[in-house]
């Protein structure tokens, strides 16, 4: 912001919420990669972990909500800064959100550990390192109110739809196959599943960040990658 | 700034049934003396529809709301330049009757003025001057209307001989409004008209205001950033002088075009 309010305890008001939605930023990140880590590394302790930290980030998601409502009903805020009260609104219940999905991973690391043989797909691991990176990016897109960085991710979530897209076809397959895998793959599909609403609600997060400097609200248009719910795979074929 | 491509705008609504211009002014100049208070404003305003007026003290937004029913007349050093049309007449011609102009562009004041006449005096008044009615009949039926279009007669409809005075704040506002309205004008000018009043009898006026958006234009300067985004369609941001801004109430208040204008509703201005 290039002038301070004139009342100095609002901009202060509005430096906190700011640095609530960075620090939840940063820890949603962590979240991915701790739960990612734990199922990877078949570490119930790790996943133990990411589950605890969950906890923080529903902490801060209702500190931020006081503090917006409270400023919402003493400023009256206009402009600039309505949006980006209303911005930290909703950017802390999409953050919480995606914090929500790492807990989800964590949590079916100890089921699929059960299955000594299983094979964590690596496609997993990738779609979750686009997303990590999508997020601290929105993340440095909000710092900086720089809605084309903001843009630039939105665009990037159509790769991990498409990882998305080819893990389904393979865990299927491997049901298919091996009726063993079934529990694992089926505990992976949701974690992978995870991975990918993370990738959508971090393009909502661009779509925030584009309002909160432009003041014009993004129309969702955004092609959406995801075609499992179409897809048929028949045994017997080719 | 762009009034005039607004205008435009504007102007090739009335074809779709939307508010047509009421006043049009360009390079409107006030000087005080030697000193110039109003530097070539231009702006529309349109029927149907709330303009509020803001800005900090001095920018001469209450100079410009005087400018259209040619108050700054009865300030000796004030002078007026530029093209004030209402309906396409130029209201500083010399042949305009600036009585029958008053009539027509009515004004209510930041501090409530009734007449120190009773009730139906105050609104009867104009009405009588301006020969509207010469009949009790005609001037009871004006009364009454104009009481209950600016929503005080349920409250003194029994008691139209006390003295409008001893009315609350916001029952005299609202008195000094129903006078107004009793003339049949076409717009209304409101300079502060809440400043002086509890929340509910604002809130009061305010439900006034949007009624009467439906039969008048009404511009209106105020300090409360809040009232003006409440009531208004259109808001004109003044600064030392000049229009920095002008455009929907909503694009102002959430998303305004010049830094001056998000410093001065955010409470940035130096």
């Amino acid at each position: 912001m290039p002038n301070d309010h004139i009342v100095t305890s609002y901009d202060k008001e509005l430096e906190n919420l700011r640095s609530s939605i960075a620090r939840m930023g940063g820890l949603a990140e962590t979240q991915i990669a701790g739960a990612v880590d734990a199922l990877f590394k078949r570490s119930a302790e790790r996943a133990e972990q990411v589950v605890e930290a969950d906890k923080a980030l529903d902490d801060l998601e209702i500190a931020i909500e006081r503090d917006a409502i409270s400023i919402l009903a003493r400023r009256q805020p206009m402009a600039s800064d309505l949006r980006e009260i209303v911005s930290a609104l909703k950017m802390s219940s999409v953050l919480e959100r995606i914090g929500d999905y790492s807990k989800n991973i964590a949590k079916r690391v100890t089921a699929i550990n059960e299955s000594d043989n299983f094979r964590i797909v690596r496609t997993v691991g990738d779609m979750a390192h686009l997303v990590q990176k999508m997020l601290k990016d929105v993340l440095d897109a909000y710092i900086d109110q720089d809605a084309v960085k903001a843009m630039d991710v939105w665009e990037r979530d159509a790769p991990v739809d498409e990882l998305y897209n080819s893990l389904f076809r393979e865990l299927l397959t491997y049901m298919m196959e091996d009726a063993r895998s079934i529990t694992p793959c089926t505990h992976l599909l949701f974690a992978a599943k995870n991975v990918e609403r993370m990738g959508d609600h971090v393009t909502n997060l661009a779509e925030i960040v584009f309002y909160l400097v432009n003041g014009e609200i993004l129309e969702d248009t955004r092609p959406k990658g995801d075609r499992t719910s179409f897809t048929v795979l028949r045994p017997n074929e080719d | 700034m762009d009034t005039r491509q607004s205008s435009l705008a504007e102007r090739h609504a009335v074809a779709d049934g939307q508010p047509q211009v009421k006043f049009v002014t360009r390079g409107v100049h006030v000087y005080y003396g030697e000193k110039e208070a109003i530097k070539g404003v231009s702006l529309d305003i349109l029927n149907n529809e709330v303009t509020a007026l803001i800005g900090p003290s001095g920018c001469g937004k209450s100079t410009y709301l005087r400018c259209l029913n040619r108050m700054n007349d009865t300030v000796d050093s004030a002078r007026v330049t530029g093209s004030i049309l209402l309906d396409g007449t130029d209201i500083y011609d010399k042949k305009v009757d600036v009585v029958q102009l008053r009539a027509r562009v009515g004004m209510v004041f930041q501090k409530p003025n009734p007449f120190p006449k009773s009730i139906y005096e105050n609104v009867a008044y104009g009405p009588k001057i301006h020969g509207l009615a010469t009949k009790k009949a005609d001037l009871d039926a004006i009364v009454e209307t104009s009481l209950k279009k600016a929503g005080l007669w349920n409250e003194v409809s029994d008691r139209l001989e006390t003295q409008g005075t001893a009315l609350s704040g916001g029952q005299q506002q609202r008195l000094c409004i129903a006078r107004a309205i009793a003339v049949s004008p076409e717009v209304i000018l409101m300079d502060e008209p809440c400043s002086a009043l509890d929340p509910i009898a604002t809130a009061r006026v305010e439900e006034l205001i949007d009624e009467l958006r439906e039969n008048y234009a009404i511009v209106i300067v105020t300090h409360s950033m809040q009232q003006a985004a409440r009531v208004s369609q259109k808001t004109a941001f003044f600064h030392l002088g000049d229009i920095v801004e002008h455009g929907k109430t909503e694009q102002i208040f959430t998303n305004p075009r010049e830094e001056r204008t998000r410093d001065y509703i955010t409470g940035r201005f130096g």
